[in-house]
């Protein structure tokens, strides 16, 4: 097989190639390993921030048999640089591995090496990273979207067959949008988060970003399950089956007005013209398959997920973020004069601002006399939203909404202005605070740089959320080969 | 709810969070907090009397709560590993400066 032909196989067919004798594991992970080296250290996209040398997983019977895997860097993967895309953790080489990697590598796939991403997972467009911004495969002078953003860009140029992300608000699926490939934040607790650095406990999930829907069923499959290491985990109650629908037929798909109005100017809030247009048109596809759109479901309290967001996912930012002091690894401010120095310069001079933004937002809302106002009613809102959702279901089987309400931006575009850079996760957040699965799949270009369609169901209804996602993919037949470099 | 900090909140809050900010970032810090601050005071608006906080947004809504595993002592990181990465060790402990200059 020809180098353009072993990077256009799928996980999936990669696998499977391999399992038949067609190709070797060594083969295909020297394929990717040489393209991945190419883009480490500010070359060519900065997608990853270590590339492994050779393989591991060559020579097993194991299902995924060697197929290469990218792994988020805040993954803590054991002798193995695992940053979390900050300075205060330059060089950590944990001394354990992250559940989430354990089990794909136990099934076969080989650590390709670890991608860039925000820094602690704080950002939309993975400008946050202390290792410098990652560019999108298809315009390089844009975001790839974030916090996955090194992932994403990573599967969109055909660095890597798929890869391992996060979600806390969308970091999963708002750089699977941007950069054209699929990308599944799953229920809340079926995957463990055990060796994940920790964001936002209550809402950090890891999930796959896929080349297609099958290859992100494939990774959830060996994904999902109960950790004891984990005790929020509460695993799966069923297999993750490949996805084999090919129609929507009977399949109500409601369309909630509040994460789907559009852009109305300056305020930087709706979803702009080119990736309505492109939701439309993917509606107009999925009703040929038999679909149904229901335009009348609400979803009344999503308008304030984001606020609520911004004080929950800050609030546990800053309890999480407290161990790093400079104490039991990573960064130690030079020559403190005492203790307390050595906390506050350790702290100032390994974080960096976004992070810094987000410690003081979580600090003053947990703060004597605001937690009330701000952590205690956050959480009351979460609840109101997850019942949304809940009533919501009751009327159709999933809720459809654009991902991001814009494409890809240019790089520093909204760096300058915290809040937009917020809206980024308008569309996406409202899952991630009910717990609930959600898909991104390209579904069309707007101003030639893709557009994601956002597919959510009820907590563990991957399975159903997979097959129509699968059918839909089939449907747009989305080309997304132009990105690989 | 007040939806503007200034900058001695700012330090105030910064302290709490052993964070030192030098005097150029303070009123930036400032201006963005009250910005984000701002959005998220719409929520105060909203009616929520009756309703609970949410724990395990997921398992809030099972039937039967997943049960934790049993409370047992288990073996954990070697020493020697725990204390690998440590900028500084001494006496088989993290090694940190004296609480007072």
């Amino acid at each position: 097989m020809s180098e353009t032909e072993i990077i256009g196989l799928s996980a999936a067919r990669a696998a499977a190639e391999i399992a038949a004798g067609e190709l070797a594991a060594e083969e295909l992970f020297e394929a990717y390993r040489a393209r991945a080296a190419g883009h480490i250290a500010g070359e060519g996209l900065n997608c990853f921030t270590w590339v492994a040398q050779e393989g591991t997983g060559e020579g097993t019977a194991a299902p995924l048999g060697g197929v290469p895997l990218a792994v988020k860097d805040l993954f803590c993967t054991e002798g193995v640089p695992s940053q979390s895309g900050s300075k205060i953790l330059e060089g950590y080489l944990p001394p354990y591995t992250a559940t989430a990697v354990s089990r794909l590598t136990s099934a076969g796939a080989s650590l390709l090496g670890k991608t860039n991403q925000d820094e602690f997972a704080m950002g939309s467009s993975n400008e946050n990273s202390a290792y410098g911004p990652v560019l999108n495969p298809w315009n390089r002078a844009r975001v790839p979207g974030g916090s996955s953003g090194g992932s994403a860009a990573a599967v969109a140029a055909g660095l890597a067959p798929w890869a391992l992300g996060t979600d806390t608000g969308g970091s999963i699926r708002q750089p699977a949008a941007l950069c054209g490939i699929v990308g599944l934040k799953p229920t809340y607790g079926a995957v463990s988060r055990y060796g994940m650095i920790a964001f936002a406990s209550s809402l950090d999930q890891a999930g796959p970003l896929a080349r297609d829907v099958t290859d992100a069923a494939l990774m959830l499959h060996y994904l999902v399950g109960r950790d004891e290491r984990d005790a929020t985990s509460l695993g799966f109650p069923e297999e993750i089956a490949l996805p084999s629908a090919e129609r929507l037929d009977g399949i109500r798909l409601g369309v909630p007005k509040e994460l789907t109005a559009g852009s109305s100017g300056a305020d930087g809030e709706g979803i702009e013209a080119g990736v309505l247009d492109a939701f439309e048109a993917a509606l107009g596809r999925a009703e040929e398959l038999g679909a149904e759109i229901v335009r009348s479901v609400q979803l009344p309290h999503a308008p304030h997920a984001l606020a609520a967001y911004y004080v929950l996912a800050p609030a546990e930012a800053s309890s999480n973020l407290a161990r790093f002091d400079g104490v039991r690894y990573g960064l130690r401010a030079e020559d403190p004069k005492d203790l307390l120095d050595m906390y506050t310069r350790t702290r100032h001079e390994g974080f960096g601002a976004e992070v810094k933004r987000r410690i003081m937002l979580g600090t003053y809302a947990l703060s004597s006399g605001y937690y009330d106002a701000y952590y205690g009613r956050a959480q009351r809102v979460r609840t109101k939203i997850a019942e949304d959702f809940r009533a919501a279901f009751a009327e159709v089987d999933f809720i459809v909404t654009p991902t991001a309400p814009t494409v890809a931006f240019e790089l520093g575009e909204k760096t300058g202005d915290p809040l937009q850079m917020y809206l980024n996760d308008y569309c996406t957040v409202p899952m991630s605070l009910a717990g609930i699965p959600a898909i991104s799949i390209p579904c069309g270009l707007s101003e030639g740089l893709p557009v994601g369609l956002q597919i959510a169901g009820p907590a563990f209804s991957e399975n159903r959320l997979l097959d129509a996602a699968h059918a839909l993919e089939r449907e747009l037949g989305f080309d997304g080969s132009q990105a690989r470099l | 709810m007040r939806a503007v900090i200034d900058c001695d909140e700012v330090l105030h809050v910064a302290r709490l969070a052993r964070l030192q900010l030098d005097e150029d970032e303070l009123e930036p810090m400032a201006r963005e907090l009250s910005a984000v601050l701002d959005h998220i005071a719409t929520i105060a608006q909203l009616d929520l009397e009756d309703v609970a906080p949410t724990t395990h947004v997921v398992a809030d809504a099972m039937p039967t709560h997943p049960k934790l595993r049993a409370d047992e002592p288990r073996d954990s990181l070697p020493r020697e590993v725990a204390l690998a990465q440590a900028p500084a060790v001494s006496e088989g402990g993290f090694s940190v400066p004296s609480p007072q200059a």
